[in-house]
Parts: structure tokens; C-alpha cells; sequence
């Protein structure tokens, strides 16, 4: 016999999870219990949405679905926001939350949510289990679904009765049922070879690399495709890292804030190979006008993504790595001198502007100059705004990894998504970019970062500005600014000395190489401000 | 446009709430929906007739397919499939039009369930068009009340759109 909560554990080991993120609240009390010598290390947040961006840093770096926890009521509905951010990106996530008892649901009971209905639109699936010999089942399914086909969140809501009752499991009661749920791994013959063909026969082919070359472990793939087909590639932001920056076929990132020779790339290739991305809005901002001129090859795992923003030529569903093997089975030979010499001559021609500034930091060249300073497999984990453009736009990949928030764009992300993949990755380096808005949303997760001994180091660009708000409101509201003033509250060095952690504060120039080499010598956690002007633009 | 699809579903707690969240999120236009157990009890088929043009249909289509609890999807053509609704109809019908509603019905082949005084209930079932045409005639009856259940479909011919066993 054994009781839902110990059933719950017992999942989470057979997925060999050892690790989760949570915050107790009483109607989850009964699983933290069964988690007391489980040999499960459980992470403390300070608030469950940063339980939530955490697994999802883990997720990323770990390349399998990573688990968050939250009580019931306020705790679940904390964790609406990272669901939503995971969901967007892609990102696989299993969140246990607590719930009232069976018999009282629905009656608004202290701490009731509907989680399953509010979580409904930002997750891949849901449970409410009301038998706890379901559980083994739900866990095992919960798995499975989150991190295959296209990786997402799955929310497992558990109300306490359930926890707390015992039940017998049988063998094989935990096999998943799910008749309704078989990706598709790999890409029909037949459309492959047309896809072969249309490379063959283009004059200007260009592969686009989204997030899902990443989540598919593809990089290997794709570079071998590129290098023996002789094909050039750009990178939406989920896909940075896809290729490393310095590979001669890379040419980039396209969109909003991307290079100007990523998008030239774009708007003249008669042949566009998409793999692992969804065509959003800030990667193609006219998606119609682009599927009239050139013809789109759209490779994914999700079908309902393919021909939904921009209509397709030759659909292609599958894995990415899988597909990717399949065309390098078949073998791809593209015939693009003149292309390939005309981006060339575009790329070489580009000049970043990393022009020193009289009283505060370019914030183009500092991201650089953080970027040759990391490890070369590296984590950089950006947050949203003119920060995550800066970072996107000068970072230089080698075989590290480039985590920020892109579908949904949410702030506070950098800083607990580092200290989840800092725990993924306890050998490799791990940094978090964050503009002061970002910074004072999951600031109190520094204590986390102390507690869980996650070493990151934390580079704050500070302009005392939403920057990216205020560019818009310039921009588009002739210069009405509002609520875009953050002030020079707090002294960052001062709240970082009161977490123990090291600071230091920068702005001239000179200052940033050996501020950086320091900041990254550093054993723990540690802070550098970095004092940027407000009137810098994007990108 | 309106397109009738025919989706089977898991029969479980809370697939009606996913499938309508579903349509309302991405904005679908949905004239109606049927839902029932199937010959399986493990398995309910719902009857959409979603409104839109080609793109937007396909779409539907697709995110229907993504659904965990979704087996199958299949567009049915109007002209390939049997297509039936229900529909009650209350009318006012006092002792002068009583005879006319009861002529109207009897030319559909409707049956009249109900009677008072001063109404006339009328139960049709036919293609949706013929529903839509009888409740044009009944109008100037001054209708009182209206229950529609929405298309149901099935293939026509000796095909299903069943899941393999």
C-alpha cells in the first residue's frame, strides 16, 4: 500500500528526477512530505512563478522536462505566468500544485483554485487526479507528454484527500493511455526528397533555424547539412546557438531586432527552409508577403504550426534531428556561388556599433565583451527588453546556449531560468543578463541563488528606464513618456551586499573588460551593474 | 464558409470544456456543436459547423488533431455525408392558425407534440437547410421558443471515420 503522495514521489524517481523547484503551501504539505529523505533535492523560491522559470532554465540545459511545485490557490495561479512563457517557447515542464479535497471543490473553499481551467490555454495537458491509482499513470503520461513531439508544460493538480489516501498499485497500472497523442518523429519519404530536389534547384536557398533545432539535440545535424550542401542559415532569437556565430555558413539572427544582412538573407532567397521554428511575428513581420514571393519549405514537429502564419510550399512534419538525418541520408547539394558570395560581401560589410560613450557604457560592446570573456560553453540567460536585443545581437556562440524568453516575452526571467540551469549544469558557466526592471521582478530570488549554491553571476544593465518601453513610447507616442521611470532605487550593490553576494558597479568604458574577467572569476554568485544610457536604442 | 467536421473524442471529464476553450482562444466561429457517446462508451463524437474560409478551416483542423484528447478528425462534404438536426418549435397558434401551422408541418413531414390553447409545439428533424427553411415559415406564427440541437453528421456510403482497432 501506499499513499498518492508517496505514488507521486515514486513517478518522479522513476523519471529519474532529482531535482525540483518549489514553494509549500498546506494542501501540498502531504508531498513534501513524502519528499523528506526521497533523495530529491527540493530547490525553495521565493515566489512560484520563479519555481516555474527555474525548471524551465533546468529543462533547456538538461534536454528533459524538469518539475516545479506550488501549493494550492494563490501558489498554482503564481505559476500561470512561467507556464505561459514555457508554452510559448516550447519549453518541457511537469507543475504539481496542490488542491482543496475532492469533496469541497467547487464550494470556494480557503486557497481553491481552478487551476486546471485557468492553466487550460498555457499548458500542453492536465490532470485533476481524484483516485490516487492514478497517479503512477498520470505521472508516467505527464512525462511523456511534456517532453515529446512538441516539448510543453503539463500541469498535475492534486488535491490533498488524494495525497493522503492510500491505495494498492498493481503492475503495469502505470502504462499511459493516450490513443489520441503520436507525433510524428519521422519525415515522409516522399516529402523529403521533393524538399532535396528544391534545394538542388534554388538559386538563393536559405535555411531558417529556430528553438526547435535546439530542443531536438539537432545542431550537429544541421551543421553537417549546411556545411555539405554549401547552404548559408540565419537563426530566429529561439534559435541562436543553433549554429556557432563564427561558422561561416551562419549569417545571423532575422527579425525585429536582427541583423540587416540576416534579413537581406531573407527577402531575396527564392528558397526558405524552415526547421524547428513557428514563423512568429517578430521574426517575419509580414509572413503573407513573403510566402507570395519565395517559395517556403516548413520543417516542424507540429503540424498546426506549419501553413498557420505564412503558407507553405512543401510541408515537412517530423523531429528535427530525425528529418535532418533524413536529408543528410539522401543527401543535400545546394548550387549558390553568386548567393553565397552576395551574403558574404553583405555580412563582411555590416558595422556593429561598439563605439565607446562619453559617460556610460555601450551596452552592444559590454554584451560582446561578456560574451568572448565566457567559457566557450557558456549559458547565457537573457531577459526581456533592450537588454535581451543587446544580448541576442553580440553574443558570440560557441557550443553554449542562449536562454531567454521569446514567445512571451516575460520579464524576470533571466535570473531564476539561470539559477535552473546553473543546478542542470553545476560544471558550466552560467550568466544572467537583465535590464533594472527585470532585475527588481525576481530579485528576490537571489537569496535562492545563496541557499541553492547556484553560482551565477547576475550582469544588470541599468539605465533607471522600461528602455524598450520608453523607445516605443518615443517612437510611437511622439515622445509621451509615462510610467517608464524606475529611478535609482535600490543601490544594487548595497541589496547584493545584503544577500552576501559580491558587486560592483561600472560605467566608463575601460572599466568593462576587467570587471567582467572579475565578476566571472568569481566562486558564487556575484553582481556587476552596468550604468547605460537611456537614450541607447535597439538594436 | 461552413465547414460540418466530425471529431472523436475521449469520453472523459472535462474534453467539451478543452474543445470549446480550444475555439473561443483562437477566435473560431462555431454555429454549433453536438456531442454523444459513440458505439464505443470510451469514445464521444462531436458534430462542429464551423464558420470561415479555407485557411482558418484547416487550422481548426489541425489544432483539433493537436488536442491530447482528440482520436480523430475528418471534414465531412455536404454532399458526402447525412446531415440531421432536431429542432422543437413553439408557436403562437390560437383556433385561426392552428389549421395553417399543422398544414405547414404536414408538408415537412413535421410532427406536432404539443398543443394549448394558444400554442403549437412542432418536432422536425431533416437536413439543416430544411430546419432553417421551416422556422422561416413558422415565423410570421410569431414563434415563442426555439430548441435546436445542432447538426449531426455521419459519412455517407460504407466508410467511417472510426479508429483502427
Amino acid at each position: 500500500m501506499m499513499t498518492g503522495a508517496q505514488a507521486v514521489v515514486a513517478g518522479l524517481k522513476k523519471q529519474k528526477i532529482d531535482t525540483v523547484f518549489g514553494y509549500p503551501g498546506v494542501a501540498i504539505c502531504p508531498f513534501y512530505d513524502a519528499l523528506v529523505s526521497s533523495g530529491i533535492r527540493h530547490v525553495l523560491v521565493r515566489q512560484e512563478q520563479n519555481a516555474g522559470h527555474a525548471a524551465s532554465g533546468y529543462a533547456r540545459v538538461s534536454g528533459r522536462p524538469a518539475v516545479c511545485v506550488a501549493t494550492s490557490g494563490p501558489g498554482a495561479t503564481n505559476l500561470i505566468t512561467a507556464l505561459a512563457t514555457a508554452y510559448m517557447d516550447s519549453i518541457p515542464l511537469l507543475a504539481l500544485t496542490g488542491q482543496v479535497a475532492t469533496d469541497l471543490l467547487g464550494r470556494d473553499v480557503f486557497q481553491e483554485a481552478d487551476i486546471t481551467g485557468a492553466a487550460e490555454p498555457f499548458t500542453k495537458y492536465s490532470y485533476l487526479v481524484k483516485d490516487p491509482a492514478d497517479i503512477p499513470r498520470v505521472l508516467n503520461e505527464a512525462f511523456y507528454i511534456a517532453g515529446s513531439g512538441r516539448p510543453g508544460p503539463v500541469l498535475v493538480d492534486l488535491p490533498i484527500d488524494v495525497l493522503n489516501a492510500s491505495f494498492a498499485p498493481k503492475k503495469g497500472d502505470d502504462a499511459p493511455r493516450l490513443p489520441g497523442y503520436s507525433p510524428t518523429v519521422r519525415g515522409h519519404a516522399g516529402q523529403v526528397a521533393r524538399v532535396v530536389k528544391a534545394i538542388a534547384q534554388a538559386k538563393r536557398p536559405l535555411v531558417c533555424a529556430g528553438g526547435g533545432v535546439l530542443a531536438a539535440g539537432a545542431q550537429p545535424e544541421l551543421r553537417a547539412l549546411c556545411e555539405s550542401a554549401g547552404l548559408p542559415a540565419v537563426a530566429t532569437m529561439m534559435g541562436i546557438g543553433a549554429l556557432p556565430t563564427a561558422h561561416p555558413n551562419y549569417y545571423g539572427m532575422l527579425g525585429m531586432y536582427g541583423k540587416p544582412y540576416a534579413n537581406y538573407a531573407v527577402h531575396q532567397a527564392d528558397l526558405l527552409v524552415i526547421i524547428g521554428a513557428r514563423v512568429g511575428d517578430r521574426a517575419v513581420s509580414a509572413p503573407d508577403a513573403l510566402a507570395r514571393s519565395t517559395s517556403i519549405v516548413h520543417i516542424d514537429v507540429d503540424p498546426a504550426e506549419i501553413g498557420k502564419n505564412m503558407g507553405t510550399t512543401i510541408p515537412l512534419v517530423g523531429d528535427a534531428k530525425t528529418v535532418l538525418g533524413q536529408l543528410l541520408e539522401l543527401g543535400v547539394k545546394a548550387d549558390c556561388a553568386p548567393w553565397l558570395e552576395q551574403l558574404n560581401a553583405q555580412r563582411a560589410a555590416y558595422r556593429p556599433d561598439f563605439a565607446p560613450r562619453p559617460a556610460t557604457l555601450n551596452p552592444r560592446a559590454l554584451m560582446r565583451t561578456l560574451s568572448l570573456a565566457m567559457a566557450d560553453d557558456g549559458i547565457l540567460a537573457a531577459d526581456v527588453g533592450q537588454n535581451q536585443a543587446w544580448a541576442a545581437g553580440n553574443i558570440l556562440m560557441r557550443t553554449g546556449r542562449f536562454l531567454t524568453s521569446g514567445g512571451m516575452g516575460t520579464m524576470g526571467y533571466a535570473i531564476p531560468a539561470a539559477i535552473g540551469a546553473q543546478l542542470a549544469a553545476p560544471g558550466r558557466q552560467v550568466v544572467a543578463v537583465c535590464g533594472d526592471g527585470a532585475f527588481q521582478m525576481s530579485l528576490c530570488e537571489l537569496a535562492t541563488a545563496v541557499q541553492s549554491g547556484a553560482g551565477i553571476k547576475i550582469v544588470v544593465v541599468r539605465n533607471h528606464t522600461l528602455g524598450l518601453v520608453l523607445e516605443h513610447q518615443d517612437k510611437c507616442y511622439g515622445g509621451r513618456r509615462i510610467a517608464v521611470e524606475l529611478g535609482d532605487l535600490p543601490d544594487l550593490c548595497a541589496l547584493a551586499a545584503a544577500y552576501g553576494i559580491p558587486a560592483r558597479r561600472i560605467s566608463a568604458e575601460g572599466e568593462a573588460g576587467p570587471a567582467v574577467a572579475a565578476l566571472l572569476a568569481q566562486p558564487g554568485p556575484a553582481l556587476l551593474e552596468c550604468l547605460v544610457s537611456p537614450d541607447e536604442v535597439c538594436p | 464558409m461552413k465547414r460540418t467536421l466530425s471529431i472523436l473524442v475521449e469520453n472523459k471529464a472535462g474534453v467539451l470544456s478543452r474543445v470549446s476553450g480550444l475555439f473561443a482562444r483562437r477566435g473560431f466561429n462555431i454555429d454549433s456543436l453536438a456531442v454523444g457517446e459513440t458505439e464505443d462508451k470510451a469514445v464521444s463524437r462531436m458534430t462542429v459547423v464551423a464558420d470561415g474560409d479555407e485557411h482558418t478551416i484547416e487550422q481548426v483542423e489541425k489544432q483539433l488533431n493537436k488536442m491530447i484528447d482528440t482520436l480523430k478528425v475528418k471534414k465531412l462534404e455536404d454532399t458526402a455525408s447525412t446531415r440531421r438536426e432536431l429542432i422543437l418549435v413553439k408557436v403562437t397558434a390560437g383556433t385561426a392558425q392552428r389549421g395553417e401551422v399543422i398544414d405547414i408541418a404536414r408538408v415537412f413531414g413535421a410532427k406536432v407534440v404539443d398543443i394549448s390553447p394558444t400554442t403549437l409545439t412542432v418536432e422536425h428533424s431533416d437536413r439543416p437547410e430544411r430546419i432553417d427553411l421551416l422556422v422561416e415559415l413558422l415565423t410570421p406564427y410569431k414563434i415563442k421558443e426555439v430548441a435546436r440541437t445542432g447538426t449531426v453528421a455521419l459519412e455517407k456510403g460504407c466508410g467511417t471515420i472510426g479508429l483502427k482497432k
